[in-house]
Formats: structure tokens, C-alpha cells, sequence
């Protein structure tokens, strides 16, 4: 349980490394540059949303209907709630999807 | 350092360290369900230290993927940090080189939100309230880790129990947080598109490097929105 696998903690240290950076990377940038580019802030203010969306949509379109489904409801929700109904919510739909109608 | 100031950073950290629990919990369960080790787990949460990106890192260790596209892919996820440094950057110039070297470490996104919170509202940002209230994060993110690993390695299959939507509807949360930003629409809808088809085309993991691309082209093609408002970086409500 607290074994450390040697390729593992290599990874998790280079991730920490990279995270480290981009927490670092903008204040020795802001020090040298007087301003960003207009098309470079935003794109660079796109990529999390960008890269987070890469992570949901192929749930959406290749996942069965209950995936569907309680993505959607988690969307709803999420419009006006925090994030922790829409998991709570989606959860549910999950569940009784299965259990009612069947994966 | 002084008590008070150090003081008034815990207390103010106390609902951003509650809000942020049940995701830390999440991630020790699914990482342990992804073959994860406790101390690795415990590790990543104490050293990567931001939620999403730990989530990514999760999601395609399942994939079997190779480990430069992994690490590449979390600094895809963390690049809005050098945002957050860089407009910190007029707050903290009095700080010590140690101290910021924590003040880095330690720069989440709600830790961002309320330093130029407490910087508008007048009141001092020293790094005894910086110190404060990411210790009141912190702490809590990386205990709750491994709480929730201890937990889910009691669980069984995933499927069963619905533990699988949840990775799916954690990153779906955080992407509508982004809905005020310029361009949000035709962002989210070229990445969408175009990692569900590389994901039925050429496969995983690359639907993630050529969704983001298409989106993250599209914000750049399009014609700059006009800035004459603040970043809404302050008003994101996410998590670590």
C-alpha cells in the first residue's frame, strides 16, 4: 500500500517539476516582457478550457446513454450550482439509469 | 511573520479547504482504483498539488500512455498558473526569495482569487495571510488524499457504482466555471469536436493534444475581444 514504484514517483516528480513552472514561469515572465500580444493571451487563456473539454467529450459521443444522460443533468445543474451537486446529481442518474433501464 | 495576518489567512482558508475536500477524497479513491499506491498518491497530492491536473494524469495512467504525453498533458492543464503568477507578481515584490518559492508552490486557483480579493479590498497581502490560508488548503488537500485512497482501495469494480461518471462530470464542472471567458462557445465546441473524432480516428491519447490545439486555434483566429474588463479569473469557482 506504500510501496513506491520507482517509474511512477519519476513521473509524479517531472509533473511536479512542470506545475512548479507554470506557477513560476508567469512572474519571471511578467519581469522581462512589458506586454502580451493580444491573440497570444487569448489563446493562452483558452487552453484550460480547451484541454478540459478533450477530457468530456469523447465520454459524451462514445459512452452509452446513462453516460450521456447524467452528463447532461450534470450540465444543468452546474449552470447554477457548484460543481459537487452536479457530481452528486450525475451520480444519481448513473445509478438508477442502470439500475432501471440497463447500461 | 506576523499572528494576526497569519491568523486571518487560516480563517479565510477554512471553506476553500472544505470545498476542495470531497474532490481531494475523489482523487485518492480513483487513483487507488487506477493502481495507484497509497504513499504514491499521498505524494502526488503533497508535490503536483492542483486538482484537475492530478485528475488528468489519473485518467490516462488508465490509458496506457507514455509518460512525456502524460506529464505534457498536465502542464497543458496547469498552463493558466503562469496567468496567476504573473498578475501576482505586483503583490508579492516585498517577499523574500523563500518566500516566494512557497508563495509559487503553494499558488492554487482559489489561493490566486483571494489574493487579488484581499489586494482590492486594501487590506495587505503579507506572506504570514498567504502562508495562512494555503496551509488551510494544503493541509487538508493532501490528508483528504489519502483518506479517500484508504477508502477506495475497499471498493470494487468502479462501474458498479457509478464511480466511473465522476471524472467525466468533475472536468464538465470545471469547464462551464470558464463560461464568462472570451470566445468560451466556439472554444469549447472546436475542442469537443475535434477530440471526439481523433478519438474515433487516430485514438487515445491524442484526441487530448488535437482537441486542445483546435480549441485553443480557434480563441487565437478569432478577432480579439475588446479589453476593457477585468480577467474573470477572480469569479472561477473551481476547486485546487
Amino acid at each position: 500500500m506504500l510501496d513506491f514504484n520507482s517509474h511512477m514517483v519519476l513521473l509524479i516528480l517531472a509533473a511536479a517539476v512542470v506545475t512548479f513552472l507554470t506557477r513560476i514561469g508567469g512572474y519571471i515572465l511578467i519581469v522581462k516582457m512589458t506586454r502580451i500580444p493580444p491573440r497570444v493571451e487569448a489563446a493562452l487563456n483558452a487552453v484550460p478550457a480547451a484541454v478540459l473539454t478533450t477530457l468530456v467529450a469523447p465520454a459524451f459521443f462514445i459512452g452509452g446513454w446513462d453516460t450521456r444522460v447524467a452528463l447532461f443533468a450534470a450540465l444543468l445543474v452546474g449552470l447554477r450550482y457548484p460543481p459537487t451537486f452536479m457530481l452528486i446529481v450525475g451520480w444519481i442518474v448513473v445509478m438508477a439509469w442502470r439500475h432501471f433501464i440497463g447500461a | 511573520m506576523s499572528r494576526a495576518e497569519f491568523l486571518d489567512g487560516l480563517k479565510g482558508g477554512i471553506p476553500v479547504g472544505l470545498a476542495a475536500a470531497p474532490f481531494g477524497a475523489l482523487f485518492g479513491a480513483l487513483a487507488r482504483d487506477q493502481g495507484m499506491s497509497l504513499g504514491e498518491l499521498t505524494l502526488m497530492s503533497g508535490t503536483v498539488y492542483a486538482g484537475a491536473s492530478q485528475m488528468v494524469g489519473l485518467d490516462l495512467f488508465g490509458h496506457n500512455v507514455q509518460a512525456w504525453l502524460i506529464v505534457l498533458s498536465i502542464l497543458a492543464v496547469n498552463f493558466r498558473h503562469v496567468l496567476y503568477s504573473a498578475a501576482i507578481a505586483r503583490y508579492i515584490r516585498h517577499f523574500s526569495a523563500v518566500e516566494k518559492f512557497f508563495t509559487f508552490f503553494l499558488l492554487v486557483d482559489p489561493q490566486f482569487a483571494e489574493t487579488v480579493k484581499r489586494h482590492e479590498s486594501g487590506k495587505p497581502v503579507t506572506f504570514a495571510w498567504y502562508f495562512g490560508f494555503a496551509a488551510m488548503v494544503y493541509v487538508p488537500w493532501v490528508l483528504v488524499s489519502l483518506a479517500g485512497g484508504s477508502l477506495g482501495s475497499l471498493i470494487g469494480d468502479p462501474k458498479s457504482i457509478g464511480l466511473d461518471i465522476l471524472l467525466p462530470i468533475y472536468f464538465l464542472g470545471i469547464v462551464i466555471g470558464f463560461r464568462k471567458r472570451d470566445n468560451f462557445l466556439p472554444v469549447v465546441v472546436a475542442s469537443a469536436a475535434a477530440s471526439a473524432l481523433a478519438y474515433r480516428y487516430v485514438g487515445s491519447p491524442w484526441h487530448v493534444s488535437i482537441g486542445a490545439l483546435a480549441g485553443v486555434a480557434i480563441a487565437a483566429i478569432l478577432p480579439p475581444v475588446k479589453a476593457n474588463r477585468k480577467p474573470d479569473l477572480v469569479h472561477e469557482n473551481h476547486e485546487v
